[in-house]
């Protein structure tokens, strides 16, 4: 098992003919995802290395069946492509795309939420979402995710950092434990899924045994999941919390990363995590040495 | 992005908000030339993006020429808190019945945009929020509806400013949240916003943060880019395009991507180190971006060694490691550098270094390993 997406998502690519989607939309169907579809208005009718492409996301999920859209779309078009995605009757958005406007990600999470109940948006500014040996949607590199292995206790992965998703993968695989999903929640002020809602499928999926969650200065997602944790998780935590050391008042790289008016630092996160019963290492390394003696309990 | 408040104030008015007419000058000569046109009494005030500018003695009140000379003289070249004046903004001076606060700023936990209000003004807003928390009327507002004038008529009520001050204030707030939303702002503060005794209301000084993935969109954005206030060390960086945050040590940090920079910046100081800076050079790493990258890093005199950690995912290793050796011959680096690569075709990657290790090009396999040698590779030559 899996959450979100597996062997039989199908997935139309939206920005699938310009570069950075041909890159990635194909390394994803070379992973074994089923890219069944691109879109560009100007281009319907054609193919990009024989996936068809169509005028809008509505005629791809009529002639595809597609259920997930990834999106490729350089910054300005992202609003109207999210909204467009939704409309063409996908039920998981994948927005890869970094630079988005802070007022548009506000926009369209509200515009989703109330419009569109039902329809999921992942990013924007993320890697990604993989379930490794089944579908890799994004621009994660495939082979350095284990496959969950039958039998033996997987974990799953939620990260708001790319680099840090892929060192956590690595980790994981390195000490020989499989992953069921890693979703990459993206390091952007108004994510489309929290962690919560990750941590909230992990709990329900039978396969995943324990999670593995990524979380950086800025913002209270981390606090907001802690209490999510004591609350409501039964399977064990393993955290890591990126920019202990980092200045106030200075973003890290992520637009969401800053440390404001004394809020949002990696100490109030890493406490609120401990305070919930979540093992938290200091760093990547010693996070994975954590999930393994986690592992071994189990 | 930070505006001054002289930049703030022009933007505001760009969305009619009430400011005191006034004018940014460079100079003493300016200054009074400046003051003589707006007419008499007039505050000269420093223009610096740090708060308590007013104890420092960077705010004055001058009632005619000689005062406005004496304050500008005084003002301009001022440090005040590490920061050195270097305009000054010549306002008319108002006559304040009342001091209000009025912001918008996103709501990142609720995901909403939020609204708050104070007639407590004047003040530092988060030393209301502590102790006298019912003194902020707090509004959320969902970005899909906007700011309604029945809601923000509500609002209003809801904070008890003078009732004078009612109408003034709900046409400022309103304008304030278009300012807000179509500047693309993170965010927009008015404190103190101010009642006169004839029953004016309007905005005496102003904070805005402009949101820079907007700027696709306001191409006039471009020139508060270039007052952005930067060390030498970012300006360097950011004119290469890299992400730099420059801190106080002496480890240099070459990351690639954020998550990874500051896990690097994390574990140097575990280790007993002190990081010179954050740097992410992103995900393709290939040589002329680390060959800028170190530069910027070795302009720093405070760097005594550099950590170079890379993680390859989509970039490879060995694509990487190559990138390396091209910018090590092209940058003369004479501090110790110690690399850490890992990910795809690791071992490709560390193939390719191993001809040019020496004690000045060392590669540790893990990150806390390469950690600890690169704090000791500084020690080493202090």
């Amino acid at each position: 098992m899996a959450i979100f997406v597996d062997e039989k998502t199908k997935v139309v690519y939206q920005g699938l003919t310009g570069s950075q989607g041909r890159f990635y939309g194909l390394l994803n169907r070379d992973y074994g995802t089923q890219v069944v579809a691109g879109t560009n208005p100007k281009k319907a009718g054609t193919d990009v290395d024989g996936v068809p492409v169509y005028a809008s996301v509505a005629d791809a999920v009529e002639a595809t069946g597609a259920t997930v859209s990834c999106i490729f779309i350089p910054a300005p078009g992202v609003k109207d492509a999210v909204i467009e995605a939704a409309g063409g009757g996908v039920k998981l958005i994948v927005a890869i795309t970094e630079g988005v406007p802070a007022h548009d990600e506000a926009w369209f999470f509200n515009k989703l939420k109330r419009d569109f109940p039902d329809v999921q948006l992942l990013g924007p500014n993320c890697p990604g979402i993989i379930s490794p040996g089944k579908c890799n949607i994004g621009i994660t590199a495939g082979h350095i995710a284990k496959a969950p292995v039958a039998g033996k206790p997987n974990v799953g992965i939620v990260s708001r950092s790319g680099t840090l998703t892929y060192q956590a993968l690595y980790e994981l695989k390195l000490n020989d434990i499989g992953v069921t999903t890693c979703v990459g929640i993206g390091g952007d002020p108004v994510p489309g899924t929290s962690f919560i809602d990750c941590l909230a499928a992990f709990e329900a999926d039978g396969d995943t045994k324990a999670v593995m969650m990524i979380g950086e200065i800025g913002g209270s997602a981390e606090e907001e999941a802690a209490a999510f944790i004591a609350d409501k998780m039964t399977k064990p935590v393993v955290s890591y919390v990126a920019g202990v050391t980092a200045p106030a008042g200075k973003k890290m790289g992520h637009a969401g990363a800053i440390v404001s008016g004394g809020k949002g630092t990696a100490a109030a996160k890493q406490e609120a995590l401990q305070a919930a019963g979540v093992r938290v290492g200091q760093n990547p390394t010693e996070a994975g040495t954590l999930m393994v003696e986690v592992v071994n309990g189990l | 992005m930070d505006l001054y408040e002289y930049q703030g104030k022009q933007f505001f008015a760009t969305y009619g908000i009430p400011v005191s007419p006034g004018e940014a000058v460079r100079t003493v000569d300016e200054a009074v030339a400046a003051a003589e046109r707006i007419g008499y009494p007039v505050v000269v005030k420093a223009q610096v993006q740090v708060g308590g500018r007013g104890k420092a003695g960077g705010i004055k009140l001058a009632d005619d020429v000689h005062q406005v000379r004496t304050h500008s003289e005084a003002i301009l070249g001022m440090d005040i808190k590490g920061h050195t004046v270097e305009v000054v903004w010549i306002e008319l001076a108002s006559d304040i019945a009342e001091e209000y606060y009025a912001s918008f700023t996103l709501d990142r936990s609720a995901k909403q945009h939020l609204g708050m209000l104070s007639a407590q003004g004047g003040v530092e807003i988060e030393a209301v929020a502590e102790s006298d928390p019912d003194a902020l009327a707090k509004i959320w507002i969902d970005p899909v509806d906007g700011l309604t004038e029945e809601a923000a008529r509500a609002w209003v009520a809801a904070a008890k400013l003078n009732p004078d001050a009612t109408e003034g204030t709900v046409d400022i707030l309103r304008k304030l949240y278009t300012a807000y939303t179509e500047g693309d702002a993170d965010l927009t503060e008015i404190n103190p916003l101010i009642l006169t005794p004839t029953g004016a209301v309007h905005a005496l000084d102003a904070k805005v943060t402009l949101d820079g993935n907007s700027v696709f969109r306001h191409p006039d954005y471009e020139q508060y880019e270039a007052t952005q206030v930067r060390d030498e060390r970012e300006q360097a960086a950011h004119e290469k395009g890299l992400q730099y945050v420059g801190l106080e040590g002496y480890v240099g940090v070459i990351a690639n991507g954020a998550g990874l920079a500051m896990s690097t910046v994390d574990i140097v100081n575990q280790v007993g180190g002190k990081p010179a800076n954050f740097l992410d050079i992103g995900g393709g790493a290939n040589a002329d971006v680390m060959a800028g990258a170190l530069e910027v890093i070795t302009n720093d005199p405070n760097v005594r060694s550099i950590f170079i950690n890379i993680f390859g995912g989509i970039t490879k290793g060995d694509e990487v490691a190559n990138g390396i050796v091209t910018a090590l011959g092209r940058v003369d680096i004479t501090v110790p550098i110690v690399i850490r690569l890992d990910g795809t075709n690791a071992d490709a990657g560390r193939a390719i270094l191993e001809p040019h290790l020496s004690a000045k090009l060392q590669l540790a396999p893990t990150m806390v390993e390469a950690a600890e040698a690169v704090v000791a590779a500084a020690g080493a030559r202090s």
